[in-house]
C-alpha cells in the first residue's frame, strides 16, 4: 500500500509509467481502484463519496472506498433529524450529526465501524454481489462464522445480531452502495444517542427499523482491523476479477480533490442537515402544572415545521390559565424561526418580558414549549 | 483548446470520458464525428460550431411525457420524496427533477430534455410507478426528442465540463452568454457559487471567480509529509499561461517551504476607524482580558503518547507547540487577531502569516522571538523550531530575522497559577 496525494497515478496520471499502466488498464473491460481514506471527519469522507461519484468516470472502472469516522450519527438523506436521535446529547457530548446522500435509516458510526462504499455503473450496481463480497471474505478468515445478508440487505450474524446495514444512491450514469461494518464500536454510546429528541413528531420521513447489534471481534476475536480490511479487499479482487491496488487518500487535500471542501461545507451546513427534513408536525400536550400550587393545567401544542423552519404553530391553552391574546403573541413570535430552542429562545424572551403580571404563567408555557424543541 | 487543458484536471478528464480521451489523441480532431443532430441540445455547441449568436426566445415544440426510467434490480415502484422542479420551470437536459427513494436507495432523476416543466405527476411522498409518467415536459421546437438516453450523452459529456455541470443533486443554471464567458476561461461551472434567483450564476459570478484565482496563490505544501506532490495548483489563469504539464520533482532536501500568501491591506472606515479614534495615545493595542478554565486531560495524555516518539527524533516536546498550532487554528477563524494598523491608523493589514511570538526568559533579557509561518507547520514541525529558538535564547544567539516579523504573540506563565493571571496576547 502506498500513500499518495489525491489518487493521480493510480486514476490516471500523467507520469511515464502510470500512462502506461493507465492505457494497459484502459484496454480491459473492467478494472479498479480501492481506496482508503485516511481522514476519520465524518463531513470530508462523505464528501468524497460525493467527488468520487461526480468526478470518476465510473463506466470504464469501479472503486471501491474504505473509511471509518470518529463518533457521529449520520442519518439518512430523507429522514428527521429530531425523531432519529436524542439532539441535546449529541450536542453535549460533542457528537456531530451528518445528513448522507443515500437513503436508509440512521446510523451511528465510530472508529469500530468499517465503512465500505462501492462505487460503479448505474448498469453494475449489484448490492447483493457486494453483500457477498463481505460474507465470503469474513467466512474466508473466520471459517464457521454465521454470517449471512438478508433481503433487507442487512447482514446478520448468528442470525440475529446486525454487524451491516445498507444504503445507496442512484445518479444519471453511476450508482454507489455502502455499507458499515460493526468491527469494535462502541454500542453503549449508541442506544444513548439513537432515540427520539422530541414527543409528539407526526412525519413521513424514513423511519429506521431498530435492530440488535454485535461486533465482530465478539464474535472472532482474533480477527484484527488491518487484517480485516485486506481480506475484504482481497475478497473484492476475486469476486470481481479486479487486481486492484490499494492506496491512501486524503479528502482533506483539495488540490487532490478540487472542490471537496465546498462539498463538505455543505454537507456541514444547517441548511442540508436540518432544512432538508421533509415537513412534519409536532402535536403534543404540554404540561404546565403549578410545581408550588400543585393546580394541574394543560396546553395543546401543533406546529407545522417545514424545511426545518417552524411554518406555523397553534397554541390551545384555557381561556381562564391565560389570555388567549398572549398565548397567540406566543405562538406567532416562533412561526419563520428555525425549530430550534436556541434560536426560538430569543424570540420567546421578547414575548415574555413584555406580559407584566402574567409573565410567571407566560414563562412557564414558554418553558414547555421550548422543552419540545432542541 | 481540449489540448491545453492543465492543472489537477487533466488525470481525472482522461477518466471522465472515453470520448475525451480519443480527442487528446487526435489533437486536430476537435469536430466530432457524429451528425450535428444529435449535439444539437447542446445549445452552446451548437454556437461555436456555427458561430451565430443565440437568443433566449424559442418557438415551443410538443410536450413529451417523460416516464420514470428502469432503476434496477427489478424496483417497479419508489417514493417521490422531494421536488427540484415546479410546474414553469425552465429546465436542461442533465437537471435534476426530482429525488425519490426506493429500498434504501436514494435517486436523483435527471431530464433528458430541454424545456419546460408542464405537468409534476405526483405529490410529496406518493408512490411513483417505473414506465409511467413523472413528469410533462414541453420541449423546444429545434431540439429533438431523444429516446435512446445512452446514445446522446457520450459526446454531450465531452463538453460537460465546459458548459453545462451538474453535481448530482444540484441545477447550474446559467444563460448561454454566461456558460461562453465560462468555457473561454476554462471554468467548471459547478465551480462557481450563483448568486442570481434559485443559484443560477450570472456574469458577475464568473468574473468574480477569475479574480479570486487569479489572486489566490496556495501555499506548497509543507516538505516534511512524503508523498508525491499533486499537479500545479488549480486556477484558471495558470491554465491559461502555462503551456506544459510539470509535475514537481518530489523534494530532496529539507528547505524550508516558499511562502507565498500576500498580505492584504485595507482602508479602515465606519465602525473601526471611529473606535480606534477613542484611544489614547498610551493604549496603542488595545487589552482584552479573559479567564478560563479548559479541561485538557484529551491532550495531556496524547503528549504523554508522543513524547517517547519526539524525542527518538531529538526534540523535546512540551505542551507549547500544541498551543501555539492551536492559536495558528483559531487565527485562520478570525484573522483580525492576525492583523496590525498603520501610523495613523488609517489602514488594517491582515498579516497572511502566522508568525507567533513565543516570550522567552533569555540571557539577553525578556525577548519574543516568532516561529514563522506556523500555519504550514505541523505540532512536530513546531516543537522542533521552538526548541531550536529556545536553544539560540538561552546561549543569547537569537538573530534579527527570529526577532522581527511577529504577528501574534504567546506567553506562557507556567508557573504561576493560571486562575490568578490573564494570558496577554
Amino acid at each position: 500500500m502506498s500513500y499518495i496525494r489525491g489518487a493521480w497515478p493510480l486514476l490516471g496520471g500523467r507520469s511515464g509509467v502510470c500512462r502506461c499502466l493507465h492505457r494497459n488498464q484502459l484496454s480491459s473491460s473492467s478494472s479498479s481502484v480501492v481506496l482508503q481514506s485516511r481522514c476519520t471527519d465524518v463531513f470530508q469522507n462523505l464528501a468524497l463519496e460525493d467527488w468520487i461519484d461526480a468526478n470518476v468516470d465510473l463506466q470504464q472502472r469501479s472503486v471501491l472506498l474504505l473509511w471509518r469516522n470518529h463518533p457521529a450519527v449520520v442519518i439518512g438523506r430523507h429522514q428527521n433529524p429530531w425523531t432519529e436521535c436524542d439532539l441535546t446529547a449529541v450536542r453535549r457530548m460533542g457528537i456531530p450529526l451528518a445528513r448522507r446522500r443515500s437513503g436508509g435509516g440512521t446510523v451511528f458510526h465510530d472508529l469500530g465501524n468499517l465503512n465500505l462504499t462501492f462505487f460503479t455503473s448505474k448498469k453494475a450496481y449489484d448490492r447483493k454481489r457486494n453483500l457477498k463480497v463481505i460474507t465470503d471474505a469474513l467466512r474466508s478468515t473466520a471459517p464457521g462464522l454465521d454470517v449471512h445478508a438478508t433481503d433487507r440487505l442487512d447482514i446478520l450474524l448468528n442470525g440475529r445480531y446486525k454487524i451491516s446495514g445498507t444504503a445507496s444512491r442512484l445518479s444519471r450514469k453511476s450508482s454507489y452502495h455502502h455499507c458499515t461494518l460493526l468491527h469494535s464500536a462502541d454500542r453503549s454510546a449508541l442506544s444513548t444517542v439513537l432515540r427520539p429528541s422530541c414527543p409528539g413528531i407526526v412525519s413521513n420521513a424514513t423511519p429506521s427499523v431498530p435492530s440488535p447489534v454485535a461486533n465482530l471481534l465478539d464474535h472472532a476475536p482474533m480477527l484484527q482491523w488491518e487484517e480485516l480490511v485486506d481480506v475484504l479487499v482481497r475478497q473484492y479482487n476475486t469476486e470481481f476479477g479486479f487486481s486492484a491496488v490499494s492506496a491512501f487518500v486524503d479528502p482533506a487535500d483539495e488540490s487532490a480533490f478540487p472542490g471537496i471542501s465546498r462539498a463538505a461545507a455543505e454537507l456541514r451546513s444547517w441548511d442540508w442537515t436540518f432544512g432538508k427534513t421533509p415537513k412534519f408536525s409536532v402535536q403534543t400536550v404540554l404540561d404546565l402544572t403549578d410545581k408550588e400550587s400543585a393546580v394541574r393545567s394543560s396546553a395543546h401544542l401543533n406546529m407545522e415545521v417545514k424545511h426545518g423552519f417552524v411554518n406555523s404553530c397553534k397554541l390551545f391553552v384555557p381561556d381562564d390559565w391565560l389570555p388567549p391574546h398572549l398565548s397567540a403573541a406566543l405562538a406567532n413570535a416562533l412561526v419563520g424561526e428555525r425549530f430550534c430552542r436556541r434560536r426560538a429562545s430569543v424570540c420567546v424572551a421578547a414575548v415574555v418580558c413584555d406580559s407584566g403580571d402574567l409573565r410567571g404563567r407566560l414563562r412557564r408555557l414558554s418553558d414547555a414549549v421550548l422543552s419540545v424543541m432542541s | 483548446m481540449a489540448a491545453v487543458t492543465r492543472g489537477s484536471f487533466t488525470a481525472l478528464r482522461r477518466l471522465l470520458t472515453q470520448q475525451y480521451r480519443r480527442r487528446c489523441f487526435r489533437p486536430h480532431g476537435f469536430r466530432s464525428e457524429r451528425p450535428l443532430l444529435l449535439l444539437s441540445n447542446n445549445r452552446c455547441l451548437q454556437t461555436l460550431q456555427c458561430r451565430t449568436l443565440h437568443t433566449t426566445m424559442v418557438s415551443r415544440g410538443p410536450v413529451v411525457q417523460f416516464k420514470l426510467s428502469d432503476i434496477g434490480e427489478g424496483i417497479m415502484e419508489v417514493t417521490v420524496k422531494e421536488w427540484y422542479v415546479k410546474e414553469g420551470d425552465r429546465v436542461s437536459q442533465f437537471d435534476s427533477i426530482c429525488e425519490v427513494q426506493s429500498d434504501k436507495a436514494s435517486v436523483t432523476i435527471t431530464s433528458r430534455y430541454d424545456g419546460v416543466i408542464k405537468k409534476l405527476y405526483y405529490d410529496v411522498d406518493a408512490t411513483a410507478l417505473v414506465g409511467k409518467p413523472l413528469v410533462d415536459i414541453e420541449t423546444e421546437s429545434n431540439s429533438e426528442v431523444i429516446q435512446e438516453e445512452d446514445v446522446v450523452e457520450t459526446p454531450a459529456m465531452a463538453r460537460e465540463e465546459h458548459t453545462h455541470q451538474e453535481i448530482k443533486g444540484h441545477k447550474t443554471q446559467a444563460t448561454p452568454a454566461v456558460r461562453r464567458l465560462a468555457m473561454e476561461n476554462n471554468i467548471k461551472l459547478s465551480e462557481v457559487v450563483g448568486t442570481g434567483k434559485d443559484g443560477r450564476i450570472l456574469k458577475e459570478d464568473i468574473l468574480n471567480f477569475l479574480a479570486k484565482q487569479t489572486g489566490a496563490i496556495l501555499p506548497p505544501t509543507p516538505v516534511h509529509e512524503i508523498h508525491t506532490p499533486g499537479p500545479a495548483q488549480v486556477s484558471a489563469a495558470a491554465r491559461l499561461a502555462s503551456t506544459s504539464v510539470a509535475i514537481k520533482a518530489p523534494p530532496t532536501t529539507t528547505a524550508r517551504a516558499i511562502f507565498t500568501g500576500k498580505d492584504i491591506t485595507e482602508p479602515l472606515t465606519g465602525f473601526h476607524k471611529a473606535m480606534v479614534k477613542t484611544m489614547t495615545a498610551a493604549l496603542k493595542i488595545p487589552h482584552f482580558g479573559y479567564c478560563d478554565e479548559v479541561d485538557l486531560s484529551r491532550l495531556v495524555t496524547l503528549r504523554e503518547e508522543l513524547k517517547p516518539a519526539a524525542g527518538h527524533r531529538g526534540v523535546k516536546l512540551s505542551y507549547m507547540p500544541f498551543f501555539i498550532k492551536a492559536v495558528s487554528l483559531g487565527l485562520l477563524h478570525y484573522p483580525i487577531l492576525n492583523a496590525s494598523m498603520d501610523e495613523g491608523c488609517q489602514n488594517i493589514t491582515y498579516k497572511a502569516s502566522h508568525n507567533i511570538g513565543v516570550a522567552m526568559d533569555t540571557s539577553q533579557g525578556l525577548l519574543v522571538p516568532n516561529l514563522k509561518n506556523v500555519q504550514l507547520l505541523s505540532v512536530f514541525d513546531i516543537a522542533l523550531e521552538l526548541n531550536r529558538l529556545q536553544v539560540l535564547g538561552s546561549k543569547g544567539q537569537l538573530g534579527t530575522s527570529d526577532l522581527t516579523g511577529g504577528t501574534f504573540t504567546l506567553s506562557n506563565i507556567g508557573s504561576v497559577s493560571p486562575l490568578q493571571t490573564h494570558l496577554f496576547m
